[in-house]
């Protein structure tokens, strides 16, 4: 809709803002609906001429030439408890694959390997220090690798803060890290865990991976949630390596930290919700922090070229037939270096508009349809899982057929690959499955980890 | 037409070839000397003097688009107290910036009551708006919405009132619909043997069309210039006015824009009427269901008439003798028209007429959103008010009133022609 300004910065990608929604609202009717779907894209290749960010495109990642790029820090957290020996192969395999992540910084980012037991301990380069990537550096990481052994317990919160010092050491833009768990994190209270998120939120962001299957999908995912970040299950420790680089390339194509999502709305107004729901769903609800009369700003986390579509819900006062309000303005913003005024990327209006045109006003947006229902879906399979594990049978049959029948209408083949897995599909319009007998922990797992997955709208 | 070097709403520079002001948006074809008045939306709730409230038309002589100071301001004795509730705190552009301020009729031969250049500049972009007119309290974002309680801010088009010395109009946008789709032009054209013909021309967007505000606003405006041009050149009326719905139609084409595959969006669609008073000849043109209308002065010695047929469903029944005129019209498939001004009619299908009325009176030529509340020739001559010929203006503006009192239920615009032409 909207491209507001040409950033100063000529590494920051060029942000569009497009809402989707049916303005028109019956007599009396309050609740707005919109989908506002971001793009952002260019940065330090295309869009505004980057002074010193030229690259071109190779195998998805950005290929910066040696020192460029936006600056960068990135802290890889290995989990090294006991459990990572059973079987030995897991050991191995996080190594291998921290070693091809490695492979995978691009030179002049700053970096460094942490080691997570019950303690967090600096495998490399140590001193509290960041090693700055080039062929040498990435050479005696690998070659510290040799020394993660496993054995302890395990403490997160310990893991994270650890990372937080190193990259706050680091005079950088984007703040990444990546964290690999394989178990529960029983050695320290949940409180600690959640402290130690409260600090590191918004500090920097994280990717989680749940290796094996004796890990706890609420804390993985809710850690990936809290600092921003992707969560998924590596179910065979044999596929570490590819996630792990394909993890880093995407990291390295971020170009630019602390986006906010800001939300106007007007007097009277309560926002309803807030969600991210492409490409997963995310509730931001409760994250809005105030910017200024009557606007709150949302977190975003840092962005390379992608899209991303967020589903706003707000209730207005309402007006007489005929009258037309703005029920929110949405737009990206990155707060400015010096403190002042931040920077708008790009905005886009949400408009109620009061008719007396019964077909105009019962017109439901496709968009937001499809997002409403890829949000139920999330939650149908959270919920019927979770039945499912409390022994509610019925409960967890009538939910996960729900799942079924919305993933089925939406198109989401992946989900609905998962649930098949999970239950025996009767038929898939009606959402009538029967729970199998035997499901594997892997396979439920998965499903629950990807669960908040969407698709976006069939075109 | 006076050439413009700067926009009136804002003050941006415009080049001569410039139809929209490159900075606000304002189109610069619409406003032809003299400058229409652009009144405040609220006024349209004040009903009691069958005038709605309208400030009356003031002086501002000679043309020049200068910017209006607030009517509370500057227009001591008329009209103050009823606009003094809407009128702007402090002078500010008009336009998106403040779409309320009001411009105001000019009347040729009132002094001014200020000199143009005393006139208060357009403000810098910095200035701070005024205050929205729905709370009162917060200003108006450059969106045309109050930063406070979100509310839209009248626009330009929400009323806009035109007089010419040979015609007159006012358009409304009504009180349930969220925009004014309608549009007119007027013009007035010099025939070769010296004569002086009138020239108006009505269009209504066609809601389930793309755009249909710009739409109504395109075709009016290139079926006028193109009815002032035939005439000036001796085209013969009905040729003229044949021509004109090709130019109009064409214009409406040419704003289809991007994929046209899409099945959700139709192409920019409007219906179209346009009446021209030339000696004694007086022709109409449509296409659509906007309608004109014959009123004599003397009711008694001549009847009033409808000039035109519709092009919709319940025209159609009627026609074909399916349906009794109040059957049809009862249907809710009633309005659905069957012929349009847009890429995707079906085929183009203008009708014209000529009639020469041997005595004195006035043609209507006007939206359903008036013809709503009035539908018979006779319904409609009963609130026409008498003096309609004398004063045009006045009578549009009270024909917008009835449509207003029944409810205002969608656009209403009113092109009001004496006949004959009274200079």
């Amino acid at each position: 809709m909207a491209v507001l300004s040409k950033s100063e910065n000529p590494n920051i990608p060029q942000f569009t803002a497009e809402v989707y929604q049916n303005e028109y609202l019956p007599e009396g009717g309050r609740e707005v609906n919109a989908i506002v779907t971001v793009t952002s894209t260019g940065g330090g290749t295309g869009g505004p001429p980057a002074k010193q960010g030229e690259g071109s495109e190779a195998s998805g990642a950005r290929a910066y030439a040696p020192g460029h790029g936006p600056s960068a820090a990135v802290v890889i957290m290995v989990d090294c408890s006991g459990s990572m020996e059973y079987p030995p192969t897991k050991m191995r395999n996080a190594r291998d694959a921290t070693a091809a992540a490695i492979d995978t910084i691009r030179d002049g980012v700053s970096f460094a390997v942490v080691a997570g037991t019950h303690k967090a301990v600096e495998v490399y380069p140590g001193g509290g220090r960041l090693a700055v990537a080039d062929a040498a550096t990435r050479g005696q990481a690998k070659e510290a690798l040799r020394k993660l052994t496993a054995g302890g317990g395990t403490a997160i919160g310990t893991w994270l803060r650890l990372a937080d010092r190193l990259l706050a050491s680091s005079e950088v833009s984007i703040r990444h890290a990546i964290l690999l768990t394989d178990g529960r994190n029983e050695h320290e209270k949940p409180e600690e865990l959640r402290a130690a998120l409260d600090a590191c939120a918004g500090r920097y962001t994280c990717d989680c991976r749940g290796v094996g299957t004796d890990w706890e999908v609420k804390e993985v995912t809710g850690i990936a949630s809290a600092l921003l970040g992707t969560a998924d299950i590596v179910a065979d420790p044999s596929g570490l390596e590819g996630d792990f680089r394909q993890m880093m390339e995407a990291a390295m194509g971020k170009e630019v930290a602390d986006v906010s999502l800001r939300l106007w709305t007007p007097q009277g107004a309560e926002i309803k919700f807030v969600k991210q729901v492409a490409p997963s769903v995310e509730d931001l609800t409760t994250r809005r922090v105030d910017a200024g009369p009557r606007a709150g700003d949302y977190p975003t986390g840092s962005w390379g070229d992608e899209s991303r579509d967020y589903h706003v819900c707000v209730e207005v006062q309402p007006a007489g037939v005929g009258q037309e309000m703005l029920a929110g303005r949405v737009s990206l913003v990155l707060p400015s270096a010096d403190g002042g005024a931040p920077e708008v990327l790009s905005q886009g209006l949400v408009r109620a508009v009061w008719t007396d045109d019964m077909a105009a006003s019962t017109r439901i947006n496709p968009q937001v349809a499809h997002y409403t229902g890829q949000a139920e879906l999330a939650q149908a399979i959270q919920q019927g899982l979770e039945a499912r594990k409390a022994g509610d049978l019925d409960s967890a049959t009538a939910k996960l057929g729900r799942a079924v029948q919305l993933a089925a209408e939406s198109g989401n083949a992946d989900t609905a690959k998962l649930l098949a897995k999970v239950v025996d599909v009767v038929d898939e319009a009606t959402g009538t499955v029967r729970l199998k007998k035997n499901v594997d922990d892997a396979d439920e797992m998965t499903l629950e980890t990807r669960s908040t997955k969407t698709v976006r709208v069939k075109k | 037409m006076p050439q413009l070097t700067v926009c009136p709403s804002c003050a941006e520079r415009l080049e001569p070839e410039d139809r929209f002001c490159g900075n606000c948006g304002t189109n610069l074809a619409a406003p032809l000397s003299p400058a229409p008045s652009f009144a405040p939306a609220a006024a349209r709730d004040r009903t009691e003097d069958g005038d709605y409230g309208l400030a009356p038309p003031v002086a501002e002589a000679d043309g020049d688009y200068g910017l209006a100071p607030p009517t509370r301001a500057t227009i001591p004795g008329q009209g103050s107290a009823q606009a003094a509730p809407f009128a702007a705190p402090a002078p500010a552009p008009a336009g998106i910036a403040d779409p309320r301020e009001t411009l105001l009729t000019t009347e040729p031969d009132t002094e001014p009551d200020t000199e143009p250049d005393t006139e208060p500049e357009p403000a810098e972009p910095a200035k701070p708006a005024a205050a929205c007119v729905a709370c009162g309290i917060g200003s108006v974002d450059g969106d045309g919405y109050c930063e406070h309680c979100g509310h839209a801010q009248p626009r330009r088009r929400d009323h806009i009132e035109q007089e010419l010395a040979l015609v007159s109009a006012v358009t409304d946008r009504g009180l349930r619909h969220h925009r004014n789709e309608d549009a007119f032009a007027l013009a007035e054209a010099t025939l070769p043997d010296g004569t002086s013909a009138a020239i108006a021309v009505v269009c209504d967007g066609v809601s389930s069309s793309s755009r249909p505000d710009d739409a109504s606003e395109t075709a009016s405006v290139a079926a006028s210039d193109t009815l002032r041009a035939a005439l000036s050149s001796g085209t013969e009326a009905r040729q003229a006015m044949q021509e004109a719905l090709l130019a109009a139609s064409e214009s409406v084409n040419s704003l289809v824009e991007g994929d046209t595959s899409d099945p959700e969006t139709n192409a920019p669609a409007c219906t179209f009427v346009s009446a021209v008073t030339t000696g004694e000849l007086l022709t109409v043109g449509w296409v659509g269901d906007s309608r004109a209308y014959w009123i004599p002065d003397d009711r008694a010695a001549d009847n009033p008439a409808r000039l035109t047929e519709d092009d919709s469903w319940a025209a159609r029944m009627v026609e074909a003798g399916l349906l009794s005129e109040e059957e049809a019209y009862a249907d809710e498939r009633a309005h659905a028209i069957t012929g349009w001004l847009g890429a995707d009619a079906v085929e183009l299908d203008p009708h014209t007429a000529s009639f020469e009325p041997d005595l004195p009176g006035i043609v209507v030529v006007c939206t359903d959103g008036l013809w709503n509340y009035a539908e018979s020739a006779a319904e409609l001559a009963a609130v026409v008010p008498p003096d309609a010929r004398t004063r045009p203006l006045h009578c549009a503006r009270t024909l917008v009133g009835v449509a207003l009192d029944g409810g205002g239920h969608d656009n209403i615009t009113v092109a009001v022609i004496p006949f004959p032409a009274s200079s």
